[in-house]
């Protein structure tokens, strides 16, 4: 706003002051009718497409509605005190937060070296930074459609391409990558990381490329050896961009769907359901919108929490543009 | 600044409502009556592959030919999608957004649009009704005719008879103890007996369900289908036998390793695909089954892929001294429905499908029919016992998941696979389809 109205006097300082304020009217009107024309489109997408729809999974969530006819059978709260008996439920929940957790743990840092090796002088740079963000760019059904079919074995006869090579190489029984319920969700969280790692890469290589080459400079000057430069001057300045990462991590761990949906399903035993995969399986797919409504909200809620709590902790330094806040 | 805000808001509202109306114009504008006289049907069906979408279209272009001035549109989209999302939005829609002619699901799901009221009672159609015979039956609900399946046979196990006659299988079981000797044959010949989809869920259900109809008296099936109660304590002897009989053999058996992260159709590693590649040797499956092996046989060409010339089937074996009727088999079809609000040419145009004509060349494209005199259509060997399997069958019960609609069917099929495959127990079955009927 400050800008539109401190540019405007520049470009017509008119004489008479009646003239100016007509004039400025008549300025300050096509202006808002530029930001209209401009801004309306996205806004009525969102308003339409976004906001509408969160008010009315809201509004659903409070009956017993299976999507046909008339939403007549008020029901109160009892979705969510469904909703939140259900070990199944509770089981989605920890499944996201274990991929939240693991992605921050291992894959932030795996990122961060691995962007640091590659940020020096190498061979073949280009083709690696290339390959490293190919699992990226793969559509999620294709890459999951390709992992279920390379992690899927029935013994003794058919074993997978995956639990084939391991017993070439003396692994004589595997575990069962996708059968087994308490190793399902360390599968899924590999493919994950082997879908998501290019991404972080990226994005630290991205951050990498703002620290300013002087400091390197300065701190070998001081006798400082490539890992001490790296801890104490490239990471700390990396701050923002890892603390931006971390943020889409978790955003996207906490709504994790696709993958689970075409690898698993959410199985077995509903060992590897999330959040999502729980509402499309008990709202969508079984006809229960009112139900699928309130585990939509339930999961908005969580979202939007975590969120909150992350910019208002977090991102606040970053936000309020103390870009080198991190480092003394 | 109170200015600019009022400004700002007069300016948000005017294009708001411009969009609107942009946007309720588009939809306004869309679908619906042509020129002035005529009329359009729209007719949404499953049969997104050859040879089945073209063969829907003639039908189409041929009733359109016999009845000038009606127009025909005629629809493909995926099963699910048709089920789950299409059809209820569209019906929730109304007017010319609904399909006049649509696919039905039975008992359970047929069930819920009657009660909101956007199914045309069909009892009007004695003729095609009558040719039907016993298969409409899960289409009526409160002695009225509300869909008229056009298709409809038996599960059964499909089998392959090369690994039989490799493992010295020279009978086909007629008892589950029979059948227990199949499988340690099979076994010892070093396949995995049977395959079974489990990551989805139903196909495991099945052989539950099997057990179920095996062990409870009609009348049982009966007073739970219309009260959702299922406290008789034949279902949960239903999981005890199920339990008793998986526990007589070693390790998986007599499934094969790894059944609960195995999906059922589709790709290469499901239990279908394992059938095709002969990696198993048996699996419990619906009519469809012959089109999905086919497809996922190493090798297959992409168009209309040929049945492999092993791919057997017989019947699911009887239980020694059970208390289910003798001969009772599960089994469903698919339907056409009409939309209450359809033009009165739908109901022609459905008892056109409906001929024995019709009906004929639906069987010659590898379809079993409802109406009688049309499986003269049938040419292939297996589907014909499959078509006399389910005329002679004692009594034809409608899949369970179907008849007791969407909640309690994935309870109910989750906690079959929990039990099958995890720790679930016998009773949990019933119990969880208790707490199922208490959310409807």
């Amino acid at each position: 706003m400050t800008a539109l109205d401190t540019a405007g006097p520049a470009v017509t300082a008119g004489p008479a002051p009646t003239r100016s304020t007509k004039r400025s009217a008549r300025r300050r009107a096509r202006t808002w009718g530029e930001i209209a024309l401009l801004a309306g489109p996205a806004v009525l997408v969102y308003l339409f497409f976004v906001l509408l729809p969160v008010l009315l999974a809201a509004y659903y969530s409070f009956f017993n509605w299976n999507g046909l006819g008339p939403l007549d059978q008020f029901i109160g709260f009892d979705n969510y005190t469904r909703l939140l008996a259900d070990p199944v439920f509770h089981r989605s929940v920890f499944n996201n937060f274990f991929i939240v957790v693991m992605s921050l743990l291992i894959q932030g840092p795996l990122a961060i070296l691995i962007a640091l090796l590659m940020n020096r002088r190498l061979r073949f740079r280009g083709l690696l930074r290339a390959l490293i963000f190919v699992p990226y760019v793969l559509s999620e059904v294709t890459a999951g459609l390709a992992w279920q079919i390379l992690l899927q074995s029935v013994p003794p006869t058919r074993w997978g391409p995956v639990d084939t090579l391991l017993r070439t190489l003396g692994i004589e029984d595997p575990p069962s990558w996708l059968a087994d319920p308490d190793v399902v969700m360390w599968t899924m969280f590999g493919i994950l990381t082997w879908k998501y790692l290019g991404l972080a890469i990226i994005l630290m290589l991205a951050g990498l490329a703002s620290v300013p080459d002087e400091l390197h400079e300065a701190a070998a000057l001081d006798g400082a050896g490539w890992w001490q430069t790296q801890w104490h001057i490239t990471v700390p300045l990396l701050g923002p961009t890892i603390r931006i990462w971390a943020f889409l991590s978790i955003i996207g761990a906490l709504q994790l769907f696709d993958m689970i949906w075409i690898v698993t399903g959410g199985g077995p035993l509903n060992a590897s359901s999330t959040m999502a995969v729980y509402m499309v399986g008990n709202g969508l797919n079984v006809s229960q919108i009112g139900f699928g409504s309130a585990v939509a909200v339930v999961l908005f809620l969580i979202s939007l929490i975590v969120a909150l709590v992350y910019q208002r902790f977090a991102l606040r330094r970053d936000l309020a543009g103390a870009l080198t806040g991190g480092v003394r | 600044m109170n200015r600019r805000s009022t400004m700002r808001l007069v300016t948000l509202t005017a294009a708001t409502g411009l969009a609107v109306a942009a946007l309720t114009g588009c939809t306004a504008g869309g679908g619906g009556e042509g020129e002035a006289g005529d009329t359009t049907i729209t007719w949404w069906h499953n049969g997104t592959g050859d040879p089945l979408k073209s063969f829907w279209e003639e039908v189409a272009s041929e009733f359109e030919s016999e009845n000038p001035g009606v127009k025909v549109e005629v629809e493909a989209f995926q099963n699910e999608d048709l089920q789950r999302t299409l059809i209820p939005n569209a019906l929730q829609a109304g007017g010319d957004a609904a399909p006049d002619l649509f696919m039905v699901w039975a008992e359970g799901e047929i069930k819920a649009q009657v009660e909101a009221g956007y199914l045309e009672d069909l009892s009007g159609l004695t003729g095609v009704i009558e040719s039907v015979g016993t298969a409409g039956t899960g289409w009526n609900v409160d002695g009225k005719q509300y869909g008229i399946p056009f298709r409809y046979g038996i599960e059964g196990i499909w089998y392959d008879a090369d690994l039989f006659e490799q493992a010295g299988v020279t009978e086909n079981p007629a008892t589950f103890t029979e059948f227990g000797d199949v499988i340690d044959k099979l076994a010892a010949s070093g396949v995995s007996p049977i395959g079974v989809g489990a990551a989805d869920g139903w196909p495991a259900a099945h052989w539950w369900y099997q057990f179920a109809i095996k062990t409870c008296s009609p009348e049982s099936l009966q007073t739970a289908a219309e009260t959702l109660a299922f406290d008789d304590p034949c279902f949960t002897e239903a999981g005890e036998n199920l339990k008793t009989w998986m526990d007589e053999f070693d390790g998986d058996l007599p499934f094969q390793a790894n059944p609960t992260s195995t999906p059922a159709q589709s790709v290469p590693n499901s239990s279908a695909g394992l059938l095709a590649s002969q990696t198993t040797a048996m699996e419990l499956m619906g009519t469809w089954h012959r089109g999905e092996v086919a497809k996922l046989v190493p090798g297959a060409p992409a168009e209309n892929p040929p049945a492999p010339e092993w791919l057997s089937w017989m019947p699911v074996p009887d239980i020694e001294g059970a208390e289910g009727a003798p001969g009772a088999a599960l089994g469903s079809g698919d339907a056409w429905g009409v939309y209450a609000d359809a033009p009165e040419e739908t109901l022609e145009l459905l008892e056109y499908i409906m001929s024995v004509d019709v009906q004929t060349r639906l069987a010659e494209t590898g379809e079993i029919p409802t109406v009688a005199g049309a499986e003269a259509g049938i040419t292939d060997p297996v589907l014909q016992q499959i078509a006399e399997a389910t005329q002679s069958a004692g009594v034809v019960v409608t899949w369970l998941d179907t008849q007791y609609g969407p909640v309690i069917g994935k309870a109910m099929n989750d906690a079959i696979v929990n039990l099958m495959f995890g720790d679930g127990t016998p009773a949990s079955v019933p119990e969880a389809m208790n707490a199922a009927a208490a959310t409807l």
